[in-house]
């Protein structure tokens, strides 16, 4: 395996938090893995240059930048209603075209039943400057309301177009308003399958006509985020840091590569911050016990992975690795390129309670922050069918994890949603009225996790 | 585990659940008879080892493929020279593992097939030093060893030698406890044997040395940082002491904490430990409060009430001198070894009688009695024959 020494990816590290003390006979090991990347000199658009992005002999422009980016905008009937989606969508669009670094290759699509090409057309890429951006934002007007959502059709494009570029980074940028409704399910599902590892994106759903769901799928299976964007208003500032953190982004297709002993089952894969996203069934195979899991692209940026691995057990005393973590780039031949850091989970049998009973503050704090996540879609799913007491108890349970974890963003959240008599006990009342967009929103966001306060000399 | 489970509970090749009279694994078919024959076939000493194996350290354990060494549950690592010198110069790169014998090791020391840990220098560790000899092991329950000893044969300043032995136990409740038992054991000896050729007297150089030796655990404490932060305890390193130097008709030993020395004369007259240790159990006992019995059966029994490092606050060494009128052996040993054999008559019976001649096989007995009693921590001996009342004693 090669080691990338690009001067610009950044440089990757591992840290393992785990209790790794099991008693005679228990066989199943738990660990946080904190994955950090840093160095890989983050830049932002010319609008920010000389900002935070701290590395000088890397200004912005000097280097020609290693990235595509395609903007999808839906351009169906009902942005029109109101007119101030369009309008926002719009000036959204252009925001993030103002924060594209010099040298990155981009296009507009604009989405309805089928795809089009706003910018610049003839299935091409831009590329970034002062007169492009220009004349990019000049056809920003033909993004006009009218047809249908194919989302589909809209991926299927921006795929095309960013195939035809030579570069790292790919990356895509899509914004909603309403249901998929002018194409299969399946049809969606495929184009995601077809797109899945080849560009990563980012969606949005803008007004409280979009399906949660739908939006959530897209970016969990292109490895980007979701968030909702109630207020049109609001759209240009998202859409700028959206494009910021994509500017960001040293290193693409990086995977989470698992070795396990012999013998052991890989109960789970879980990214739980910044958000919590079920890896296991993404494995694939990478030699003899080995599997890697998708993270997509990374800037500088850290993020925390749940392993749960059942290993035989082994007598008192003994020692064993259970699982072995790495950062990869998979090659398009089978194999690949070591992003240089391991960690290494273990598992030590022995009859000292004290040490085996223990649970460590890492694996405790996410394993609440996933149980959070899971009550509230519980919780938001028995409210729609009607459910009372099964929507109180759950969204109850969500209340006190996110008090006890001091999930303070998803708290808030929730009190749109439900009144809390008290939060220690669990205690709650539905809301008999609730804003649509609250509702959405903490639907959008309930995989959105918090650290455990830690290391506090570094901070 | 216990002691009557050397037997082979699971395969060695698969780890599959084996029962104790199946002939081969049910998973994959490995021959159970010749791998589980050896455990059944030493059950004194311990570790496979021989009473006649010559103590001449080897490079490499013995060969992976061999079943007459292959026992799953107790395999060590062959016997090698605890100079911590030579500590780390094993390479196990392309090592074959002894849990499955089916992969590699990797550069970690864990196999790349099933996972296991290697058995590691300090697992099990011989030594033997002029007519002094010492063996540690990890025991049957603890995932490492943080034991350690130290031998030296000092000149004094008329020439004649001077036996050293230092034994030490890390504090498992504190960090790092190997790493503090291997400084405060070397560098004891070290100071031991720096002071006595000087012509210090023993027993000074004995309060020295152990003073020495708890700067050294001190020193610990300050170091990497990192290497803390991830520790589930953030106690500074710790650990116990025994010593004992013999010397010119004298014997003197030193001690801070609950490891001890027994003296054995060779005639088996009058058997006696020679330390009190700073534990609970022995403080109630001291005080009154208990009775010896009921002291030990006590959970707060080997809770420590002294020790080297960074949290110890008032050290108190304790130093003996004696003068045995008849030869003898001094057995310098942890916890893990006088929980098997607390009172001084039980440590006379399991020591051998040729003791002073074989110091290396009686230490491997003693150890492998331990073993045999469940081995429930490490255990360490040393071995330290004294040879009987200096020529012209009259003068000392």
């Amino acid at each position: 395996m090669a080691i990338l020494s690009k001067p610009d990816v950044p440089r990757f590290s591992v840290d393992v938090y785990q209790n790794e003390y099991l008693p005679e006979g228990a066989g199943e090991v738990n660990a946080v893995v904190t994955v950090t990347a840093s160095g890989g000199g983050t830049l932002k658009g010319p609008a920010f240059a000389g900002g935070h992005g701290g590395h000088g002999e890397r200004g912005g422009g000097d280097r020609a930048p290693d990235a595509a980016v395609v903007i999808m905008v839906d351009c169906s009937g009902s942005m029109d209603y109101p007119p101030a989606k369009m309008r926002g969508a719009r000036e959204a669009t252009a925001a993030a075209v103002d924060t594209l670094r010099d040298g990155v290759r981009f296009a507009v699509v604009g989405g309805t039943h089928v795809a089009r090409e706003i910018y610049p057309g003839e299935g091409r890429l831009a590329v970034a400057g002062p007169d492009t951006r220009e004349q990019a934002k000049q056809a920003l007007r033909r993004l006009t309301a009218g047809g249908g959502t194919a989302i589909g059709t809209w991926l299927r494009l921006a795929d095309h177009l960013l195939s035809t570029a030579d570069v790292t980074i790919r990356h895509g940028i899509l914004l909603t308003d309403g249901r998929n409704e002018h194409e299969t399910p399946e049809a969606l599902t495929s184009a995601l399958e077809h797109c899945a590892g080849r560009f990563t994106c980012d969606a949005r759903g803008v007004g409280t006509d979009w399906e949660v769901k739908e939006v959530t799928a897209i970016a969990s299976a292109l490895l980007g985020t979701a968030d909702i964007v109630a207020d049109p208003q609001n759209l240009a500032a998202d859409f700028t840091s959206v494009m910021e953190t994509a500017m960001g982004k040293g290193v693409a297709d990086v995977a989470l590569r698992l070795w396990t002993p012999a013998g052991a089952r890989l109960r789970f894969v879980k990214q739980v911050a910044p958000s919590v996203e079920d890896l296991t069934d993404r494995r694939s195979e990478a030699g003899p016990r080995a599997g890697d899991y998708p993270t997509g692209s990374w800037g500088d940026e850290s993020r925390d992975y749940h392993v749960c691995v059942e290993v035989p057990p082994a007598g008192i005393g003994r020692e064993m690795l259970a699982a072995r973590v790495s950062l990869v780039v998979p090659r398009p031949d089978g194999g690949a390129d070591s992003l240089g850091a391991q960690g290494l989970v273990r598992a030590v049998w022995t009859d000292d309670l004290a040490a085996s009973t223990s649970i460590d503050p890492q694996v405790a704090h996410y394993t609440g922050q996933a149980e959070l996540a899971e009550a509230i879609r519980q919780g938001l799913e028995a409210r729609k069918a009607g459910d009372a007491d099964a929507a109180t108890a759950k969204l109850g349970r969500a209340v006190q994890l996110a008090g006890l974890s001091g999930n303070a963003d998803t708290a808030k959240l929730l009190s749109k949603v439900v009144d809390v008599v008290d939060e220690a006990a669990g205690t709650v009342r539905l809301k008999t009225k609730v804003a649509e967009a609250d509702e959405m929103t903490l639907e959008t966001r309930s995989t959105k996790t918090v650290r455990v306060k830690r290391r506090p000399h570094e901070s | 585990m216990t002691a009557d489970q050397h037997r082979l509970s699971v395969c060695p090749g698969c780890t599959e659940p084996v029962e104790p009279a199946d002939l081969f694994c049910g998973a994959c078919g490995l021959d159970l008879s010749a791998a589980a024959a050896p455990a059944a076939d030493t059950p004194t000493v311990a570790l496979q080892t021989r009473d006649d194996t010559p103590s001449a350290p080897s490079a490499v354990p013995p060969p992976a493929a061999d079943p007459g060494t292959d026992s799953f549950t107790l395999q060590p690592p062959a016997p090698r020279s605890a100079d911590p010198r030579e500590a780390g110069a094993a390479a196990p790169g392309g090592q074959a593992c002894v849990a499955c014998r089916a992969g590699r090791v990797d550069g970690d020391g864990y196999c790349e097939n099933c996972g296991h840990a290697q058995p590691r220098e300090r697992d099990h560790m011989e030594q033997e030093s002029g007519p002094v000899a010492a063996v540690s092991d990890r025991g049957l329950r603890h995932h490492r060893n943080e034991d350690a000893f130290a031998l030296a044969v000092a000149t004094l300043p008329d020439g004649t030698p001077a036996s050293v032995a230092v034994v030490c136990d890390g504090v498992s409740s504190a960090t790092r406890p190997d790493e503090a038992s291997a400084a405060a054991s070397r560098t004891a000896a070290d100071t031991l044997c720096e002071a006595l050729p000087r012509g210090t007297h023993p027993q000074t150089a004995m309060h020295e040395a152990i003073l020495a030796a708890a700067r050294a655990v001190d020193a610990l404490a300050g170091e990497p940082a990192e290497a803390r932060e991830h520790a589930v305890q953030q106690n500074a390193p710790a650990c116990t002491l025994v010593s004992t130097v013999v010397a010119d008709g004298l014997l003197v030993v030193g001690w801070v904490g609950d490891s001890r020395a027994y003296w054995v004369p060779d005639d088996r007259s009058a058997p006696a430990r020679l330390t009190e240790d700073d534990s609970w159990a022995a403080q109630m006992v001291a005080a009154g409060l208990m009775s010896e019995a009921q002291a030990y059966a006590d959970e707060r029994a080997h809770a420590i009430t002294g020790w080297l490092g960074a949290d110890s606050y008032e050290l108190d060494p304790h130093t003996v001198s004696f003068k045995p009128d008849r030869p003898g052996v001094v057995v310098v040993c942890t916890d893990g070894l006088w929980n098997y054999a607390e009172a001084a008559e039980q440590m006379a019976e399991v020591l051998p009688a040729d003791a002073a001649t074989r110091p290396l096989h009686s230490a491997r007995v003693l150890v492998g009695h331990a073993l045999d009693g469940g081995g429930h921590d490490n255990v360490t001996v040393a071995v330290v024959p004294f040879p009987g009342p200096a020529k012209g004693a009259g003068s000392g």
